[in-house]
């Protein structure tokens, strides 16, 4: 009984390790320092915004705005850069500050005017990509010594591998999900609207401040992105980004996460991010195949961890009866 | 006079957004013929509409019945490669479209069944081909952009009947026959009585599961048709770029048409409006020189609008502000009493 | 505090929904250490009184006294921070957290903001041992049976509440053992001076764990009573709101021998009704009485194929016939009218036209409309046959009173001339007027020749129009009336034979485990 919970979990390792195998198998230099610390770097900002879309989808939510918040934040950092001569930190703090209070008011509208997540965050979508078109329809270069100087420090590991500071910031944003969605009473009260929200309404969580919080968490990890992306790009771009928000989707279900809400870890989705990069990795590597693979391939097994989940909630209710 | 009535909002606000097009642009309602063909910015507007207008139709019963389809964007591009592929390897257009039907059909059925037999979320289910598809019409096409010069084929994008542009004619002949066939036949009633209330249809002996896939099956042909439009508009098939985020236009064409993403009662001819009034706004703001940039904030007011006004909670505290300022007028003495 | 000052007092309530007086000045008095059966059939304002004294609906009239201290709680979270908590049947906690998040979620034990797993866990273990409950409490809530979950959840409300109890049908979906573990808790908890309010309508566990006895009946207080000084044929009748003694006209046993129509045999389904068998003459009217909850609805939808029967066979006109799911009963003249109107009934924003003609246009198929002339036909039909208003056929039927939704859903049925039409409920919620209209269309319609099954709790109108009566309790087909036996003493009696053998000296029936 206690192995369906972890069930999803234990299959999204055991995808990544039997695809690191068959990798190493193929390209032994696959399983290298090397290959690692870029994997972590090339999927940096994707990872950092997928901790905040499993916070939405484990309370039962969506949020379709985070590819547009990460290009508005792009152009907004290098126009502000560009602009005026604030340092990169404050226009960070900034950024990170716009696109909190960003996601909050979504949250807050979809608490509030009873609407579906879907929907909202649509608007929000919109309304993100739009300001950044506003702000600049080309790509803005960004130059700054701060930046050169974040680009090139990186902690090197044995056998040449580089743990740049995005793909540690990756870690570090995935290490303070995992605490405040287990170990805090704000975490708990996520899973718990993600179990049914009239219920958790009747056992006293406090809906409206958790649903604004959540959608908050993931608008800033979305702006985290964003820098991340910016750092990773050295440029801002209105119309990058585009369609990261089913990525992170994508990184979330097969992360174990279930679509309907309520169970999860944020710890899978970091393996769900790897599993996708590892995919990547593998066709650059061969070389033959083409890009589009990752598609079909990140499809497939998105259908199975769907139907995974359904047959474990079958199973479950079998058993009950 | 009483459909007049019915679509009034709709039909006011295309007003309001063609009036300010031509406040804009004088030559707005202007039309011409010239090779034959009309000419002018309206009817630029029907035209570029016909992929959305397309999508819309199929979009709204799959809405009506409670679900919503993601992945018609990418059937798009799925739909537009098969064609494409089909008369670069010497099938005629015929061929290309009914093999792009087909796969639209098969698409459609995919979604239908996870959503009916499975019984899987319909944004769930859709999601899995939004992402896979368009790495499936990229293996069709080899990742390039499959140009092709069929002229059957192009003219399905770019000819013209009697003067008016084949998209144009696709997408109203579309519209009449789904419209004709949903209200002359029970199946519009059926459709939004599952969308009310499955439960009470079934036990009525409604054949939910059935209609369930047909929708959706409706909703990939649709995106079959949309898909080889765009494709032969451009003469090539796009797997990266066609239809992309058309899904999200058609929604909001189905919702500003006056279909509740909630489910139940619906209307093609709403819709299809809808998508006109988004395919004006468009253009509208391309004409004004107003940036383009503006087009998506402008969609995202919309949306807001759209969602205050059919937001439930707001609804609820009408009615109850309504309810009491009534019960209000009711005699005192029955407060008098206690 | 007084010994003798009840621990919650409820005087004069009132509560009218539109159109509907749910309470009428309905008084309630609960003492510390009590258990306190609330009794009623549905419509009875058993829930009503309830959701008043938890907050989730506010009274109109009346006050509410705790402790001597006057209370108007806003909502549920209110009224457990006074002291009163609430245990659902369906347990209203959540299945995707630990027991222990359960029982503490919101107060979780903190240190520098995180929550100490261990120290919650131990806490609760600690809690539950109180009630006998020894589980991991790591695990999360769902892999838990429904009366594990039940306990916890009274742990949590004593814990979070501590003075009254109300427990809202928790037995509904438990075992004869989980029963009893269930008492043994309400046990403890009496002892533990906590009063409890226990609504059920099991009579037999009424009677075994309760001391006194309130009985509500639309709307008002009937009596309330020490358990051990009333019967329980008194407490049935007083439900169901029949003297004893009085006679209702019943017909003579008309000793014509039908022609069978349908016949099931060991008929059933694992959950929700043991097999019976049953047999349906033409032009017959089959009465089902019993109490709410007895398995009168679940064998209606078991024949109807709303929860497909996974023992036994059914026969229409001699023709073995497949009976798995609605559509499949439709297709062999089968017609069901369901009890609960709103969610398996209306469907809401359709016209009372499209109503009426959903099932006869299912039944034709999508692609052979009914002409608009001939809905209007039946339309215009029905409406006035069965005096339906208003007389638009156009109008939402959301709009319409539940009567008048009441009839529309006959019509729907009626419009397919169905051989075999099941009845759930058909006059529950509608005005005297319109009981008389129903039942007299039972009568023509059984006159014409059509079959029907009648589930009613109102027993003078199933005895006036029964051929046949059945007697359902504790999800068994128990007794069978025809004829002059059909009499509404005989089916009271029926439901409450067996039920108390001097007073409260009980024995446990169907403790076959």
């Amino acid at each position: 009984m206690m192995k369906s919970r972890y069930l999803p979990l234990i299959a999204t390792c055991l995808i990544f390790v039997l695809a690191y195998a068959l990798c190493y198998w193929q390209f032994p230099f696959m399983l290298s320092t090397r290959v690692v610390g870029n994997l972590l770097t090339d999927n940096a900002f994707l990872g950092i915004a997928a901790v905040g879309m499993t916070f939405v989808i484990l309370s039962g939510g969506i949020d379709l705005s985070i590819g547009s918040v990460i290009a508005f934040t792009g152009v907004f950092i290098a126009v502000v850069l560009k602009e005026t001569s604030l340092h990169p930190l404050v226009v960070f703090a900034l950024v990170l500050i716009i696109t909190a209070i960003f996601g909050g008011i979504m949250g807050a509208i979809i608490h509030y005017l009873e609407m579906p997540p879907f929907v909202v965050t649509l608007a929000g979508m919109f309304l993100a990509r739009g300001i950044a078109f506003v702000i600049s329809t080309d790509s803005v270069p960004v130059k700054h010594e701060f930046y050169t100087f974040l680009q090139d420090s990186f902690y090197r590991l044995p056998g040449g591998g580089r743990i740049t500071v995005i793909g540690a910031a990756m870690l570090v944003v995935f290490f303070v999900g995992i605490i405040i969605a287990h170990r805090t009473r704000f975490g708990t009260n996520v899973f718990a609207l993600g179990g049914g929200i009239p219920t958790s309404k009747l056992m006293g969580v406090p809906v409206a401040k958790t649903t604004i919080g959540i959608y908050a968490i993931s608008g800033f990890l979305a702006g985290l992105a964003g820098i991340t992306f910016s750092l990773y790009t050295s440029a801002g771009y209105s119309l990058a980004a585009v369609g990261v928000e089913l990525d992170a989707i994508a990184a979330v279900v097969i992360g174990g996460a279930l679509l309907t809400g309520g169970s999860g870890f944020i710890a899978g989705t970091l393996i769900g991010v790897l599993i996708m990069g590892l995919i990547q990795t593998y066709i650059i590597f061969d070389g033959t195949l083409s890009s589009w693979w990752t598609k079909i391939v990140i499809g497939i097994l998105l259908f199975a961890f769907i139907l995974m989940q359904k047959g474990l909630l079958l199973a479950a209710s079998a058993q009950k009866k | 006079m009483n459909s007049l009535k019915r679509y009034a909002p709709q039909l006011t606000t295309l007003a309001i957004v063609l009036l300010l097009n031509y406040l804009v642009f004088p030559d707005f309602f202007k039309i011409e013929i010239a090779n034959g063909k009309l000419y002018g910015t309206l009817i630029d507007v029907l035209n570029r509409g016909a992929p959305v207008a397309l999508l819309c139709v199929g979009m709204t019963l799959v809405i009506a019945t409670k679900g919503i389809d993601l992945s018609v964007g990418a059937v798009m591009a799925i739909c537009g490669a098969v064609a494409a592929s089909t008369v670069d390897s010497g099938g005629g257009v015929f061929m290309a479209l009914s093999l792009a039907l087909l796969a639209g059909l098969i698409c459609g059925i995919w979604n239908g069944v996870l959503v009916s037999v499975l019984n899987i979320q319909p944004i769930i289910a859709t999601l899995i081909l939004m992402v896979a598809g368009r790495g499936i019409a990229q293996l069709i096409t080899e990742g390039a952009i499959l140009t092709f010069n069929d002229e059957g084929l192009i003219f399905v994008g770019s000819g013209s009947i009697f003067s008016i542009p084949m998209p144009i004619l696709i997408w109203i002949a579309v519209g009449i026959i789904v419209t004709f066939i949903v209200r002359r036949t029970a199946l519009g009633m059926l459709i939004e009585s599952i969308g009310i209330n499955q439960r009470a249809s079934t036990f009525s002996g409604v054949n939910a599961r059935v209609l369930l896939i047909l929708v959706y099956a409706v909703s990939g042909l649709c995106a079959a048709l949309a898909g080889t439009i765009a494709a032969a508009d451009i003469r090539g098939a796009d797997a990266n770029n066609a239809g992309l985020w058309l899904e999200l236009d058609a929604i909001l064409a189905v919702v500003v048409g006056g279909t509740s993403l909630l489910g139940g009662r619906f209307t093609l001819i709403g819709s299809l409006i809808g998508a006109m009034i988004i395919q004006s706004i468009n253009t509208g703001i391309l004409l004004s020189g107003f940036p383009p940039e503006f087009n998506l904030i402008i969609k995202a007011a919309i949306i807001v609008i759209i969602l205050v006004i059919q937001s439930p909670a707001l609804q609820s505290k009408y009615i109850e502000y309504r309810d009491r300022r009534e019960t209000g007028k009711t005699p005192v003495g029955k407060d008098a009493a206690s | 505090m007084n010994k003798n000052q009840p621990l919650l007092k409820a005087t004069k309530i009132d509560k009218t929904f539109p159109g509907v007086v749910a309470l009428d000045r309905v008084d309630f008095t609960l003492k510390a250490g009590e258990v306190h059966a609330l009794l009623g059939e549905n419509g009875a304002g058993k829930s009503t009184l309830i959701k008043c004294l938890t907050g989730a609906y506010h009274r109109d009239g009346g006050d509410i006294l705790l402790n001597g201290e006057t209370i108007s709680p806003r909502d549920t979270l209110d009224a457990q921070g006074l002291g009163i908590g609430t245990v659902y049947q369906e347990v209203n906690l959540l299945g995707n957290l630990t027991v222990a998040e359960n029982m503490m979620i919101g107060r979780q034990p903190q240190r520098w903001g995180m929550i100490q797993t261990g120290q919650m866990n131990w806490q609760t273990k600690e809690i539950l041992s109180q009630y006998g409950l020894d589980i991991d409490v790591a695990q999360l809530l769902s892999t838990y049976s429904v009366a594990i979950q039940q306990i916890i959840a009274i742990a949590r409300a004593i814990d979070l509440s501590g003075k009254v109890l109300i427990l809202d049908e928790p037995t509904a979906s438990l075992d004869a053992k989980e029963v009893q573990m269930l008492f043994g808790v309400i046990r403890k908890l009496k002892q533990k001076n906590i009063g409890i309010i226990f609504i059920s309508h099991f009579l037999d566990q009424v009677f075994e764990i309760s001391d006194t006895i309130t009985v509500l009946r639309n709307g008002k207080l009937i009596e309330s009573v020490a358990t051990v000084n009333i019967s329980s044929i008194d407490l049935v009748t007083m439900m169901l709101g029949y003297e004893l003694g009085e006679e209702t006209k019943s017909k003579e046993h008309d000793g014509v021998e039908r022609e069978i129509l349908v016949e099931f045999s060991n008929f059933g389904h694992k959950q929700s009704i043991e097999p019976f068998d049953l047999v349906v003459g033409k032009g017959e009217v089959v009465g089902f009485a019993g109490l709410l909850g007895s398995g009168r609805t679940e064998t209606a939808e078991t024949l109807f194929g709303v929860t497909p029967h996974d023992s036994g066979t059914a026969t229409f006109k001699n023709k073995s016939v497949n009976l798995s799911s609605p559509r499949a009963a439709i297709a062999n003249g089968f017609g069901f009218c369901p009890e609960d109107r709103k969610t398996d009934g209306i469907i809401a924003d359709l016209t009372v036209r499209e109503n009426i003609i959903l099932a006869l246009q299912a039944q034709r198929g999508w692609a052979n409309p009914l002409p608009k002339s001939e809905q209007d036909e039946i339309c215009k039909k029905y409406i006035k046959a069965l005096d339906i208003r208003p007389t638009d056929a156009e109008k939402p039927i959301r709009l319409l009173s539940g009567g008048n939704q009441q009839k529309v859903i006959l019509a729907r049925w009626l419009a397919t001339n169905p051989a075999f039409l099941i009845l759930d409920e058909p006059t529950r919620g509608i005005d005297v007027g319109a009981h008389a209209e129903i039942i007299r269309l039972i009568e023509n319609l059984c006159e014409d020749g059509m079959s029907l099954l009648v589930i009613s709790s109102e027993l003078d109108e199933l005895v006036a129009y029964s051929h046949r009566i059945i007697v359902v309790r504790d999800h068994q087909h128990i007794a069978e009336l025809v004829g002059s036996e059909i009499t509404t003493n005989n089916i009271v009696e029926a439901i409450a034979a067996d039920l108390n053998v001097d007073n409260g000296q009980y024995e446990l029936k169907g403790v076959i485990s």
